[in-house]
């Protein structure tokens, strides 16, 4: 913006320049930016990244602060769903990045209106403008999605997964889906979505879309199979009420489905084959199919679902006319997102962090430590706080069993530490650490003692154990290990 | 008279790929590991819709929770099994039927949408969905039964009225039960309990588990065999007492009472 950089000389254009401001920035919105940006500093500097108190104070000076700010934007991608969304969201940005191009980046957590409008005041001048080119990338929480999507109007809206996930908070997966529907006709006419066609109940979102629609998925015949009797979050199509059926399911109702009805799976735009999984610190590859071109990517990062990250973030980098080449290079500069897949070290000894929240990410995570082949330090935390899910029946839906063979000690931590080990009792894990310490600092003292320097522990919590032990590791001086996944 | 060498229970499932939605496999692993840990043999069968079986020969019959829109699905079929299950209840056949199940183990369930469903009458309860608009029943939950503590955690949205006469599982020290409003906790008739309430149940409640094993022992192979010997509860009877505080501590982040789901 012009008045940004503008320099009064003659009287006339300090007129102007005034009047410009009177123009596009309100005294109101000044305010409410100022107010914003001063109490986020002053949190920062008492060493809490939080939000929500920020993004509350701006709409009081100003409700209409953030979408002045997001009107200067050149491109919005909106990512929500069960999983995924802060990975997809910090591979997209880096992508974006490796365009050239500025990127206003909600942090993980942030994802409801408050932490957008917090995102957008921080990187806004004070006077509300934003660099030229600057594109934002916002994960959103699912129920969050129509308040955003009005504030930030999407060019691109991503629908990564719908999985069972704090059930006693968001209700069952039926009023989701259904919400996910109503949410639809918030967004501008001329969005793309990006969906995720692999999850039937995303793929269902094209029938109530008229705009356009990017789908991807995974086309690769030599991935394994699920394991018999791993959770579904969905057993039949809610509209046509006729089963899934697989020719190949991946993990929880992603795969290659159809229905006796005549439902099935459609053609991909975009697609990833020939999937070599490997344990970190190697890469995991595979070829990206971008309609007519190819590339092979070398991602820094474990598992099938980081692949269903990097296809959901260049499908939006394709929504949003991003160079293929910076596609590539910016999966292949991805950093693990805080506390997921996220590696650090600590007195001399590795410490991963993978966070599962629901039985299929948990399912999943599991999976990615199994295909490492080896005997696994385990640290799990089990918290019941509502951002946790305050019910923790879920742990039963987890197919910890297959973990048993992988475990070479077991500690155990959080509010639900007693649920947690009973539970890990069952799947014939081996005794946890004696006495039971659901403190998480404690716990994460006796896992530690029983990795000696040189190894690696891995830390499996819910979101807010994540949070916690993410920030005793802080003060026992753990750095993060940059140069593996 | 001493108890025969090999004692073995069948265990049936019904509809687990449907009634699955909160955990409520742990029961069938509770049942089956306390027989293993006591050299009693268990087969568990899961039984689906449309699948050939019949009570006849089963010991223990569990159903689980699922939403309305599951429970519908699975309504005709139960129908069908009704009279099965009835008979296998009248001659004392332990069952345990949570949430949904529970629900479709009374009467009828009216849903959210207001369409009834028909139960197939075992326990004399009925149950209705008061609406989308009203706030469901969520939280950890503490009952007393026989004299016990029982803990889980309930979420549903339907609430179980019992009929006169009609004695109800326990009753409720914390928590919702039935409907929030008469202190009571589930259905019992004979050797089959309803409840509300996820955890899992069972693995967390190592009594309420050892009773059905110990009826179903009755039941088929007498009194005398239906003795178990004490085994090793360290790590239920830890969660079963953390569940206890955290129902009970004061400091427990209650869920909102403002939500509104739709089901």
């Amino acid at each position: 913006m012009a008045l940004l950089s503008s320099r009064p000389s003659s009287r006339a254009e300090t007129r102007d320049t005034v009047e410009s401001v009177t123009r596009s920035a309100s005294l109101k919105l000044i305010a409410a930016i100022a107010a914003g940006k001063t109490v986020r500093s002053a949190m920062r500097a008492l060493g809490t990244g939080g939000t929500a108190l920020p993004g509350l104070l701006v709409e009081r000076f100003d409700p209409h602060a953030a979408a002045a700010i997001a009107a200067n934007l050149t491109d919005t991608a909106l990512i929500t769903g069960t999983n995924g969304k802060t990975t997809s969201a910090a591979m997209l940005a880096r992508i974006l990045r490796a365009d050239g191009r500025r990127v206003v980046h909600n942090r993980a957590g942030s994802n409801l209106l408050r932490g957008v409008t917090a995102t957008l005041v921080e990187a806004a001048s004070p006077l509300g403008g934003l660099p030229a080119d600057a594109s934002a990338v916002f994960e959103a929480d699912e129920a969050a999605l129509p308040s955003i999507a009005q504030v930030a109007p999407p060019s691109v809206t991503v629908f990564t997964n719908l999985m069972r996930d704090q059930l006693d908070r968001y209700g069952e997966i039926e009023s989701i889906a259904r919400r996910w529907i109503d949410t639809l006709p918030a967004l501008p006419a001329n969005a793309c979505l990006a969906l995720n066609i692999d999850d039937p109940l995303v793929a269902s979102l094209a029938q109530h879309w008229s705009g356009r629609c990017l789908r991807f998925g995974v086309e690769d015949p030599d991935i394994p199979p699920a394991p018999e009797g791993e959770i579904m979050d969905a057993v039949w199509d809610p509209e046509s009420q006729a089963d899934f059926r697989y020719q190949r399911r991946y993990f929880a109702q992603l795969g290659r489905w159809y229905t006796d009805g005549g439902l099935q799976r459609p053609q991909p735009d975009i697609w990833a084959d020939q999937i070599r999984l490997a344990p970190a610190p190697d890469p995991t590859n595979f070829r990206l199919h971008l309609q007519d071109v190819a590339l092979h990517v070398r991602l820094p990062a474990e598992g099938l679902y980081s692949v269903y990250n990097a296809l959901a973030a260049a499908t939006a980098a394709v929504a949003m006319r991003v160079d293929l080449s910076a596609i590539r290079n910016g999966l292949e500069a991805h950093e693990a997102a805080f506390g997921r897949q996220e590696t650090l070290e600590v007195d001399g000894r590795r410490v991963r962090i993978l966070l599962g929240k629901n039985p299929s990410g948990l399912n999943q995570a599991l999976r990615t430590l199994q295909q490492r082949g080896q005997r696994h330090h385990l640290l799990v935390l089990l918290n019941d706080g509502v951002a946790d899910g305050v019910d923790v029946s879920w742990i039963w839906d987890v197919d910890w069993e297959s973990q048993a063979d992988h475990c070479e000690s077991l500690s155990v931590g959080g509010r639900r530490a007693a649920d947690m080990a009973l539970r890990l009792e069952y799947a014939g894990l081996p005794d946890p650490q004696s006495p039971l310490r659901n403190e998480i600092g404690a716990a994460l003292r006796q896992a530690l003692d029983r990795v000696a320097p040189g190894q690696e522990l891995v830390i499996l919590p819910t979101y807010t154990a994540m949070l916690e032990v993410r920030q005793r590791l802080g003060s026992l001086g753990a750095a993060p290990l940059w140069d593996v996944a | 008279m001493p108890a025969p060498l090999s004692r073995q229970l069948h265990i049936a499932v019904l509809y687990p790929q449907l009634l699955n939605l909160y955990g409520d496999r742990g029961n069938a692993r509770a049942i089956e590991r306390r027989c293993a840990r006591r050299g009693i043999d268990t087969s568990t069968t899961h039984v689906e819709i449309g699948d050939r079986w019949s009570p006849h020969d089963a010991d223990i019959i569990l159903v689980g929770g699922g939403q309305d829109r599951e429970q519908r699905r699975v309504e005709s079929d139960l129908q069908q099994r009704a009279d099965d299950l009835r008979n296998y209840v009248a001659d004392d056949g332990v069952t345990l039927a949570v949430c949904g199940g529970f629900q479709l183990f009374g009467q009828h369930y009216r849903g959210y949408d207001g369409d009834v469903m028909q139960g197939i009458g075992v326990f004399d309860a009925v149950a209705t969905h008061p609406g989308p608009q009203i706030a469901r029943c969520v939280g950890n939950v503490v009952a007393l039964w026989e004299g016990e503590t029982v803990v889980g955690f309930e979420n549903h949205g339907g609430r179980t009225y019992l009929n006169e006469g009609q004695q109800a599982f326990a009753d409720v020290v914390s928590g919702f039960g039935n409907n929030g409003g008469d202190g009571l906790e589930g259905a019992r008739v004979r050797n089959a309990f309803g409840t509300y309430l996820h955890g899992a149940v069972l693995p967390k409640n190592p009594h309420l588990a050892d009773r059905l094993i110990a009826l179903a022992l009755e039941r088929r192979y007498g009194a005398a065999s239906a003795q178990l010997e004490p085994i090793d509860d360290l790590a239920a009877v830890r969660a079963h007492a953390e569940a206890l505080h955290t129902a009970l501590s004061p400091t427990q982040s209650r869920p909102s009472p403002l939500r509104r789901h739709l089901a």
